[in-house]
């Protein structure tokens, strides 16, 4: 085992220790979704809309069918589709924040395999209170097809 | 010999502007587009030469007689790509039988990690009538010049994302550009504005 291996297993171990002490703050996810895949694509994005009952904000997003998981920002300025990593994003208290193909997304990369339409995908959310506690919140999105429509949507 | 030519072309121009007339086609320079950009007078998008997922070189001509849709975008896109492309599949599902005219066609901004083979895969997910073009890295940068495309890397942890110019662009079925769709219309009002080009003969 590498130095860098025992040192983020060490660091897990210290967050689940700091979970398990402060997971009081309620942090409710819904209508969480990630986008199918064609066979050999190797990234997608996951959406949801995020409400945290006290200030907060979204630190990161982890997921076993993805090696890499990061947060992206995603705006449009003359018809210009600007795109970037974000280090994290605000969930102020009561409001419901949306994490859609418009603004922030999650992006998905490294993907272990192929995302078929109505597979269940596990995300476990980082989140951070303004005091600094850390809570993980585990979800279980469900994979829409490649144009993110819901298939009882479908005509 | 080339004025000759020159003499020949005019002459046919004018015979097909004749029958243009006389079928009541609308030949005007400019369109009325109530949501798109005209882009009638613009000058672009005309020399591209790029290869198809079965590795056919294609260019504006090979589309002649259709209406060809351009868009550029990469597969790894989470959001604005796939969106513009379930937005065309549902704008040809409403213009019916004159939809299948409408060719639309995906050129890659990401040909490093875009294999001919996921290209196709992707836009027929959409459509199974979509192409997909692509080309070397120095190719796709003519093309997108060519269509006045902004697109750059940027760095995401140990690899990128791109960030880049969201139009789809329009062509008649004569290969002349018409019609620049924004990213943020809908489904409908693309369908309308493509349906304003198919007035043109």
């Amino acid at each position: 085992m590498t130095a860098v291996q025992h040192l983020k297993r060490l660091t897990l171990g210290l967050t689940l220790l700091g979970l398990a002490a402060h997971a009081s703050a309620q942090v409710q996810v819904s209508d969480a979704w990630v986008r199918a895949t064609v066979p050999g694509q190797p990234a997608s994005g996951a959406f949801m809309t995020v409400t945290a009952d006290v200030d907060s904000k979204l630190l990161r997003v982890a997921s076993p069918v993805a090696t890499d998981v990061q947060i992206h920002e995603m705006n449009m300025q003359d018809d210009v589709m600007r795109m970037g990593p974000v280090d994290s994003v605000a969930l102020p208290a009561g409001k419901a924040v949306t994490l859609d193909p418009n603004g922030y997304h999650v992006m998905l990369m490294g993907l272990t395999g192929q995302i078929k339409e109505g597979d269940p995908v596990p995300l476990t959310l980082t989140v951070e209170n303004a005091k600094g506690e850390q809570q993980a919140v585990e979800v279980k999105a469900i994979a829409r097809g490649v144009d993110g429509m819901a298939p009882s949507h479908k005509h | 010999m080339s004025t000759l030519f020159t003499r020949r072309k005019v002459l046919t121009g004018m015979g097909l502007l004749g029958l243009g007339l006389l079928a009541g086609c609308d030949n005007s320079p400019k369109l009325n587009f109530k949501y798109g950009k005209d882009l009638s007078d613009k000058i672009m998008g005309r020399t591209f030469k790029l290869k198809n997922t079965e590795g056919e070189t294609v260019t504006l001509s090979s589309y002649r007689g259709l209406m060809p849709v351009v868009f550029f975008g990469f597969t790894q896109c989470p959001a604005v790509c796939p969106t513009t492309l379930a937005r065309a599949a549902q704008a040809k599902k409403l213009m019916g039988r004159d939809g299948e005219i409408m060719q639309v066609i995906f050129i890659t901004l990401d040909p490093e990690r875009d294999t001919p083979e996921i290209l196709d895969k992707y836009v027929k997910a959409f459509d199974p009538s979509f192409e997909a073009l692509y080309g070397t890295p120095e190719e796709i940068a003519v093309a997108a010049k060519e269509f006045g495309i902004f697109y750059e890397k940027i760095p995401a942890g140990d690899t990128y994302t791109l960030s880049h110019t969201a139009t789809s662009f329009v062509f008649d079925t004569r290969g002349n550009l018409r019609l620049g769709l924004q990213a943020s219309l809908t489904a409908q009002e693309c369908a309308e504005d493509l349906l304003t080009v198919m007035e043109v003969c």
